[in-house]
């Protein structure tokens, strides 16, 4: 087990109030402060707490499967003729993506801070599923807001959801996607603040989930970190994550921000073109503003209204992104850049027909840009990409796309 | 001196409690707005607050959301809202308006252009409902540069050390939310008002108004016994959603504010002080 000061940076960023440079803070009704900072002291506190620490590391060996393996994809790197393309595989998790590592630490948070209820917002329906998953174990009350979109989407997701006891609740409200979804777990939250749980599922929010959410992703990076190491006998050149609200970049980047020889990059969705307003890439073509509760890029009108966002995976249809990125982005130690609906799909091909790994959509997005990359590379560099989920959830969206009627 | 100072100045002077009416700008429609704001204020309201409309209303419920939707559908953007906060003015000098919304569409303007649009269009205070006080600097000394305030929320859940903290930022009023939960929601607990109420006026002089989840005259007046000032905003905006036209909204509003009016004003004549005499 990991000392706590190891596991996390977060005594350095973000500061006290939650602030990464100018981004980040804590944007939402008063109702909500006093359990935001309940909320902070109570993960403050339980970092550094040795059982529960041991019982976090226990769940994540034993029911979430890590450490999650570092593969080396040889037949796609043949292909693209450059640097070594390996993936940390967050799609061979229970439940199929790197979710469930915050979902399980929030889950135990919960149950130490005498949480009988949780909510969550869910996009794709993985944070969704991973929340009712963890809600099941621990016996406790779970309801899950999905847009209405999401939920025609996401059918599949639905189910399991309601498999696992969990309440769907469908938004109807805007454009029916994550940041409805999102807003009303907030009003819920607001509600009924004393007996329930929020269980956030990016790095976006206020302050401390963007961080908190972090910290029990980081795992991600940590065990890459060491793979690389221990494979490779060093750090890799280049890491590359799909980047929505972008928990599981930050969970794979943070660890290596202070090796400055690592370049990182966040993939966006560029959906129909970044020229449009048809994308969802807030970094690559937003502006600084105040979205759920953090100051950070994000896409609106002149107005300050913000905008309906399009991306072919759901859970990159999101029109802000967590404050760490913004703040990464503007120190220029990470860089975001965007792939579109037709170069995630046809990446989607590409790696299920050379690995037989079939990526989720969000995924997608990041390998699609990590082979352009790789390709770009000397062969003595590597690419190391988060194969952040797996695509199961997606075929009817992709049988759809291509026309084809089970 | 600013209107809200001297309205309740004024009304602690004729002993009364004030009544606080919210309507979405643009809601139904942008036509309706300023002369449902002149009802209201014919109807016995003492200030007036508008709801700027924002595309993601985290705090408030059902109604507001969709009167947000409407709005904005109808193109009720800053520029229309402070255009109509104008004509407001033509034929009022003396209510107080308070605009209240979201802060990244305050931000997209700019906030020193704001409050400067703001205070030359004859607001009096703004509530930024995401704001707390602990984002609020930057805001505060734009408002206040302008002689605008900066109205604060106080919920049940507020801790003594936040509440020392906003009584040093607050001006104008306090305003006191009643139930944890959203705009709308009618779980109004009256017997914990009043302690509540006073844990404000233990740490600020200002004016407590309370709002959130007061819906029927008979509530109006039970909280009027408590606070100096009584906010109505779903209840309002789900009548006006209803309303065809102009005269109806107006007649609406005249209807139902005359009334929660009526009951504040019996409850207040005839409440504990008034017996005691």
């Amino acid at each position: 087990m990991l000392e706590a000061a190891q596991r996390t940076h977060s005594e350095s960023v973000p500061d006290a109030s939650g602030h990464f440079g100018t981004f980040g803070g804590r944007f939402v009704s008063e109702t909500l402060m006093p359990a935001l900072e309940e909320l902070d002291r109570a993960w403050k506190h339980y970092l550094k707490d040795a059982d529960f620490l041991a019982e976090l590391d226990r769940d994540l060996a034993h029911f979430v499967g890590r450490p999650s393996p570092l593969y080396f994809a040889e037949n796609l790197t043949r292909q693209m003729g450059g640097a070594r393309i390996v993936f940390k595989r967050e799609d061979l998790n229970h439940t199929g993506a790197h979710k469930i590592n915050n979902t399980v630490g929030q889950g135990l948070l919960a149950r130490a801070m005498g949480k009988k209820r949780v909510i969550a917002e869910t996009g794709a329906g993985q944070h969704g599923v991973a929340s009712a998953t963890v809600a099941a174990r621990l016996g406790m009350e779970c309801v899950v807001y999905m847009g209405a979109e999401d939920v025609r989407r996401q059918a599949v997701n639905v189910f399991r959801m309601k498999l696992l006891g969990a309440e769907v609740v469908s938004v109807e409200a805007g454009s029916r996607t994550l940041k409805d979804a999102l807003n009303e777990a907030m009003r819920d939250w607001v509600t009924n603040v004393d007996d329930t749980f929020y269980i956030l599922g990016t790095v976006a929010g206020p302050h401390p989930y963007p961080a908190m959410v972090r910290d029990f992703n980081a795992i991600v990076g940590r065990e890459a970190r060491a793979q690389s190491l221990a494979e490779y006998g060093r750090l890799p050149d280049a890491l590359v994550a799909c980047v929505g609200g972008g928990s599981n970049a930050i969970g794979l980047f943070h660890p290596f921000i202070d090796d400055e020889q690592v370049a990182m990059y966040g993939v966006e969705a560029a959906g129909r073109g970044l020229a449009g307003l048809e994308h969802a890439a807030s970094l690559c073509a937003g502006r600084v503003g105040v979205l759920h509760g953090s100051r950070t890029y994000l896409l609106d009108d002149d107005a300050g209204q913000i905008r309906h966002t399009h991306s072919v995976s759901a859970g990159l249809d999101y029109p802000g992104v967590g404050p760490e990125h913004a703040w990464l982005k503007d120190i220029g130690r990470a860089r975001y850049v965007g792939i579109d609906d037709e170069q995630a799909m046809k990446a989607f091909h590409a790696l299920t027909r050379s690995e037989g790994i079939m990526p989720a959509l969000e995924t997608a997005h990041a390998v699609a840009y990590g082979m352009q990359l790789a390709a770009q590379r000397r062969s003595d560099e590597i690419v190391l990409i988060n194969l952040s989920g797996r695509g199961d959830k997606d075929i009817n969206t992709v049988a759809e796309i291509e026309g084809i009627q089970f | 001196m600013n209107r809200i100072d001297q309205r309740f100045r004024q009304l602690a002077r004729r002993g009364r409690t004030a009544l606080v009416p919210y309507i979405t700008a643009g809601h139904p429609h942008p036509e309706v707005t300023v002369d449902v704001l002149h009802g209201a204020v014919e109807a016995g309201a003492d200030l007036v607050e508008l709801g700027m409309p924002f595309s993601d209303v985290m705090a408030d419920g059902p109604v507001i959301q969709n009167a947000c939707a409407q709005a904005l559908q109808h193109g009720t953007d800053l520029d229309r809202v402070l255009e109509m906060v104008r004509r407001f003015r033509e034929r009022d000098a003396d209510t107080p308006l308070i605009l209240m919304g979201y802060t990244n569409p305050i931000e997209r303007r700019g906030v020193e252009r704001f409050a400067a649009e703001s205070a030359e269009a004859g607001v009096d205070a703004l509530l930024v409902v995401d704001c707390p006080a602990d984002e609020a600097e930057d805001l505060k000394a734009a408002l206040q540069q302008r002689g605008l305030h900066q109205i604060f929320l106080v919920a049940p859940t507020t801790t003594d050390h936040r509440l020392q903290r906003m009584a040093g930022l607050a001006g104008g009023f306090v305003y006191y939310v009643s139930i944890k939960g959203v705009t709308g929601s009618s779980s109004l607990d009256l017997s914990s008002l009043a302690p509540a109420v006073k844990r404000v006026r233990a740490v600020t002089e200002l004016p407590v108004a309370v709002g959130f989840g007061i819906r029927e005259p008979e509530q109006a007046a039970a909280v009027a016994r408590v606070a100096d000032a009584v906010v109505i905003g779903s209840a309002l905006v789900d009548r006006l959603d209803r309303c065809a036209n102009v005269e109806e909204a107006v007649a609406v509003t005249r209807e139902y504010l005359g009334r929660v009016r009526g009951a504040m004003d019996a409850a207040t004549e005839t409440g504990p002080a008034a017996v005691e005499a």
